[in-house]
């Protein structure tokens, strides 16, 4: 075992416990306590004394030797980040292992040699930081995790696909169609025509404020892919100045049906359908 | 080398893609399904690709490929059941599949394929 | 793995859909990242006169990615620039392969020089 890793597996071999107490207790007085469990501790002490041991270079974090301290890291981390716990706590959860440490490194090397205490310290210092890191990356990653998971529900809800009759389904696109969004619609959109067997899908792009070429193109793969599926397409909601820039930039729709109104589609869509619509007299 | 086999029902030939294709064995479908339209006279071939996950240019080909050959022996081919990610991934390949005919499922494949069966025999 | 006959092609999508599914890519984003490597696997293996893919899972930032790198010691391409230009109506396989391919994935790279081979390194990201 190399010198360093020999002195830190002696320090971590007195008195574990108390290590742990003292830990914790540093943990609370720092005012990060929130939801702290001795376990937590236990497994993270287990990890580090074991790689210790185990001649893992104390520089290097990213070594293989450290590769179960890093998971117990990061299953740490991401229950914090879960919990709602802060950045800061999180991380001074790992830091305050410096407290027992330092104590421990002075009780046993201290009296001798002020050298070999020091860099002992040091080492020590070095490499709680670098687990810290590791934490707080690990936790920032998680959180971005979720957020990004919120965003994609937000997108989901904002353009839900509607069942408007027997065989007929219709999205109504509200805002800006940029490409993320064309794809989770068109995702959307053909999951829900295989699961109901829809043959008709109407896209209302009444809420989309302007339609350029991008836009436009788009709309055209949406379709395309809904054709090539079995199904088939109407645009509805073209506002005259819509059709204006339709026709000036020169797209060309192939052969996309398109009604001005949501309506008109429906009306069309059930007539497709072999639907016969009548009133009863008063 | 395995060969997908082609079930008849009663003028319609139906074919149930299920597994990864490797090159030669889509080539060997067209061949096989050449032969039997011509042997049976069928009027109809339906290809059933609900569980292809994957259908690349060359799997696209064959498709395009099948169906004109059958055309021109006088039959009309519906492909049904594509995937969603395969539609959505087809398009952004470039491949348009022109002249193949597609329906969501096998019912409506086969309905169509008799609809098309029928304005046949009344010409 | 290498990339030498027909039934490489297979193995190639299998070896894929494999690592796609480790990286925990979307469906959608699933089947791209495959059917561009059955393309890119095929001009190697038919035009390519065989050659090798590599991959490895990359890492930009906070996002992870998977590069798949597809190279022969072939003939290598003539004109690039014809090449890429959608080859769908000519009916040539490599064409198809190349520029659809490119839109599939997020980062393509494609270096080739004549009597020399091809590499061609595309990457998809999260």
């Amino acid at each position: 075992m190399k010198q360093e890793n020999a002195v830190f597996d002696q320090l971590l071999r007195t008195s574990p416990e108390e290590f742990i107490n003292s830990w914790l207790a540093d943990v609370a007085a720092t005012g990060s306590g929130g939801t702290t469990s001795t376990n937590d501790a236990r497994e993270l002490f287990a990890a580090l004394h074991a790689a210790v041991a185990a001649d893992a270079d104390m520089d290097r974090l990213d070594g293989a030797g450290w590769a179960k301290t890093r998971s117990v890291l990061t299953a740490l981390s991401q229950s914090r980040a879960a919990q709602g716990a802060s950045a800061g706590d999180t991380s001074q959860f790992i830091l305050s292992i410096k407290k027992p440490l330092f104590d421990s490194i002075q009780k046993s090397l201290g009296g001798d040699s002020s050298k070999a205490a020091f860099d002992a310290a040091w080492t020590a210092s070095m490499l709680v930081d670098k687990l810290a890191q590791f934490t707080a990356t690990t936790y920032q990653r998680s959180r971005e995790d979720v957020i990004q998971r919120q965003q994609q529900e937000l997108l989901e809800l904002s353009t839900p696909v509607v069942k408007l009759w027997e065989g007929v389904l219709a999205v109504p696109m509200i805002g800006t169609l940029d490409s993320s969004r064309t794809q989770l619609v068109m995702e959307s959109l053909l999951t829900r025509i295989v699961e109901t067997g829809s043959e008709l899908a109407i896209i209302d792009i009444t809420g989309v404020p302007t339609v350029d070429t991008l836009v436009a193109q788009h709309l055209l793969k949406t379709v395309t892919a809904i054709r090539l599926m079995g199904a088939d397409c109407i645009i509805s909601g073209i506002r005259p100045q819509i059709a204006q820039t339709i026709v000036h930039l020169g797209i060309d729709l192939q052969g996309i049906t398109t009604k001005a109104t949501l309506a008109d589609a429906l009306q069309l869509a059930m007539k497709k359908a072999g639907f016969v619509i009548s009133r009863n007299k008063a | 080398m395995e060969r997908i086999p082609i079930l008849k029902m009663g003028r319609v030939l139906l074919v149930t893609i299920q597994v990864d294709l490797q090159d030669q064995v889509a080539l060997a479908l067209q061949d096989d399904l050449s032969a039997q339209i011509e042997k049976t006279g069928a009027s109809g071939v339906l290809i059933d690709i609900s569980a292809l996950e994957i259908v690349d240019s060359f799997v696209g080909r064959m498709l395009a490929s099948i169906s004109g050959i059958a055309s021109v022996l006088d039959a009309t081919t519906v492909v049904v059941g594509m995937q969603p990610a395969v539609a959505i991934t087809l398009v952004e390949l470039g491949l348009s599949l022109e002249g193949v005919r597609t329906a969501l499922n096998v019912e409506r494949g086969m309905a169509m394929l008799a609809a098309d069966d029928r304005n046949q025999i009344d010409d | 793995m290498p990339l030498l006959g027909e039934r490489d092609i297979v193995m190639c999508r299998q070896m894929v859909r494999k690592l796609t599914l480790q990286a925990k890519f979307t469906l959608v984003d699933q089947t791209k990242m495959i059917t561009a490597a059955s393309e890119l696997s095929r001009n190697t293996v038919v035009y390519g006169g065989g050659g090798e893919m590599r991959w490895e899972f990359v890492q930009n930032g906070i996002r992870t990615g998977l590069r798949l790198a597809f190279e022969d010691k072939g003939p290598g391409i003539p004109d690039v620039d014809l090449a890429l230009t959608d080859g769908w109506t000519s009916g040539s396989g490599m064409g198809v392969g190349l520029s659809g391919s490119r839109r599939l994935v997020n980062d393509f790279d494609l270096r080739t020089a004549v009597g020399e081979g091809t590499c061609v390194t595309v990457t998809r990201w999260k």
